[in-house]
């Protein structure tokens, strides 16, 4: 059977977190009622003009250096030109010659192999409204009904170059994408809101081809599992319809989550004749050095930075510091742990937030951000049991009585308050192991006839008799010592 | 969606004027065909009789006449502007300015043909 080349490039649009629409001062605030989030401008009456939003540029910027792009000195808004009812302009303000940003990349990592995709360009534009079709009243029977709350929320339209070669890929792609967008604070990433929309236009190829095949452009996946599930159904249809003879024609296509399918939405040949030309409304958009030195200034440290200083610093493994740096609040939040507890106590950190705290935050489905137990908390406690104050059996129950506790206490005043503390000291410990060796002659005679396991079960009556707070290290120490 | 006359206005003269002429060098012999003219009625949902067509035809065949004359200007190694004046778009703070648009929804809404629960109605779309 031949072998055939998946080729995927990816559009991305991202909503930006800006108070205020890209062309007008309404709000972007998501749920609103119908329409009172659409003034003049949003909704297209004659003589308005559009003012750019300082916000939404700014946004640009930040994501251009985060790439790595280039930032254009000059870009240009254009019309993009195409009707349908919940664009009441007759046009959508886009960008379209001379995009804001150019270039770029994004690093990916698909099991053990990391890739780098190549970025086309990244430009400035506005949402459309909605329509909807469905859960109206009687009245409006045979009618879609029209919301421009969303119109003209400012978007970054990111485009890819044709890099991706599988659905793996393009999932892993389009989450390095995500958590870029997070943790530079241009986007909040709420899927579900519509804030982060991807579409994929896939295409085959016999393996060792150099032209590109056909393509189809899957519209509007907004879930990850989707885009892997579109793809890969995209994938096998369009395998299947050239080996049966067929040739691929191109189009937009629409993925059906409930049948698992990718279906053709229109392919009118007038679909894609947008007649760009450059917006008279808007005069071309000029950025100073001068601007992009303060964004470059105010800009986090990028997830790649922060990995290997995780690494070099903490000492931790590259598999740990990307865990760790899937968002800039968590790798916040393991940092301020660290300084909590001590660089020395990096790893044990690394695994307590990865560990610990993970399955805590996932089984009361919360984010980082809502963490029951703070990052300074945490560290108290790990310092605690780096010393020796606590074991790390009764470590989890601080943990626990911490977590549920509210953010008041310390982890040194519930050690104290509850008398969790330790028991070291050789005098209590030696008192203590001479009364259970007298009290368990039994046990004592099966160690020494050669059973391992007599050993284990007077150092479990130690701890059973301090309620566990005896250092087990030391307990066993003082065994070995009497019986040996 | 059917073409609807008188719909679009604004749209119209910018889309048709506005395209045509930034897509000049499109237009090897620099004047347009009937058809060309009902395509683009067509591609912003305006319905033109023949008569309007012709018109139009012949206006904007004028203005490739200016234009050619224009053509005649030596503009090589000039960068193109994309406006007319030499100017930088100015900024607006991100800033909200219009809270609360109820009044404003209730004004535009007067004026639509159909509205419903806040919702502008339009005829069933649906792909």
């Amino acid at each position: 059977m031949k072998q055939w080349e998946v080729v995927i490039g990816i559009e991305t649009h991202v909503q930006l977190s800006t108070r205020a629409k890209i062309f007008s001062g309404s709000s972007t605030a998501f749920g609103a009622a119908p329409n009172l989030q659409a003034n003049a401008v949003d909704v297209a009456l004659p003589g308005v003009l559009p003012v750019l939003n300082k916000g939404a540029v700014a946004c640009a910027i930040r994501f251009g250096l985060a790439v790595g792009g280039e930032v254009a000195p000059r870009s240009v808004f254009a019309r993009k030109n195409y009707f349908y009812p919940d664009l009441p302009k007759g046009y959508q303000i886009s960008q379209y010659e001379l995009p804001v940003v150019r270039g770029g990349s994004l690093p990916i990592q698909v099991g053990e192999n990391e890739k780098t995709i190549s970025l086309t360009r990244a430009h400035l534009e506005e949402d459309a409204g909605k329509s909807l079709h469905e859960g109206l009243g009687a009245a409006a029977q045979g009618r879609s009904g029209i919301d421009l709350n969303r119109a003209g929320t400012p978007l970054l339209e990111i485009v890819t170059e044709p890099d991706m070669r599988s659905a793996a890929e393009a999932v892993a792609y389009a989450r390095a994408l995500h958590a870029l967008v997070r943790w530079i604070g241009i986007c909040d990433g709420n899927m579900q809101e519509g804030s982060f929309r991807c579409d994929a236009n896939v295409s085959v190829r016999p393996a060792g081809e150099s032209r590109l095949g056909t393509r189809r452009e899957i519209k509007n996946l907004n879930s990850f599992r989707f885009m892997q599930q579109a793809i890969d159904y995209e994938v096998r249809w369009q395998i299947a319809t050239i080996e049966d003879g067929g040739c691929i024609e191109q189009a937009t296509v629409l993925f059906d989550p409930a049948s698992g399918e990718t279906r053709a939405m229109r392919s009118k040949e007038d679909a894609h004749d947008y007649r760009y030309f450059p917006d008279p409304d808007l005069l071309p958009l000029v950025i100073d050095r001068q601007w992009i030195e303060q964004v470059r200034a105010d800009l986090p440290e990028l997830p790649a930075a922060r990995r290997e200083r995780l690494m070099t610093d903490g000492g931790l493994s590259a598999y740990d510091a990307r865990v760790l740096t899937a968002s800039l609040d968590l790798a916040n939040y393991y940092e301020a742990t660290v300084a909590a507890a001590g660089t020395e106590n990096a790893k044990a950190c690394a695994n307590w937030v990865m560990v610990d705290l993970a399955a805590r935050l996932n089984r009361e489905d919360r984010e980082i951000g809502e963490s029951p137990i703070s990052a300074t908390q945490l560290g108290g406690l790990i310092a605690r049991i780096a010393d020796g104050t606590i074991s790390t059996n009764m470590a989890r129950k601080v943990f626990d009585e911490l977590c549920s506790g509210g953010h008041g206490a310390s982890a040194d005043e519930i050690i104290a308050r509850q008398g969790l503390q330790q028991i070291s000291d050789s005098g209590a410990l030696t008192a203590l192991v001479d009364e259970l060796l007298a009290a368990n002659p039994g046990m004592v005679a099966e160690f020494r006839s050669g059973k391992e396991k007599a050993f284990n079960a007077l150092v479990g009556q130690v701890m059973k008799a301090t309620r566990g707070q005896a250092n087990p290290q030391r307990v066993s120490e003082l065994l070995r010592q009497k019986l040996g | 969606m059917a073409p609807v006359r008188g719909c679009g206005g604004k749209n119209f003269y910018d889309t048709l004027y506005g395209s045509l002429v930034y897509h000049l060098s499109d237009f090897v012999t620099m004047s347009l065909t009937l058809e060309q003219v009902h395509r683009i009625a067509h591609l912003a949902r305006i319905e033109i009789d023949e008569i309007e067509a012709r018109r139009t035809l012949d206006q904007l065949n004028g203005i490739f006449g200016l234009i050619e004359t224009m053509q005649a200007v030596d503009t090589q190694g000039i960068e193109p502007m994309a406006h007319a004046q030499e100017l930088a778009q100015r900024l607006r703070p991100d800033c909200v300015t219009e809270d609360d648009q109820r009044a404003w929804r209730a004004a535009f809404q007067a004026i639509a043909p159909e509205a419903e629960a806040g919702l502008y109605l339009v005829p069933k779309v649906i792909e």
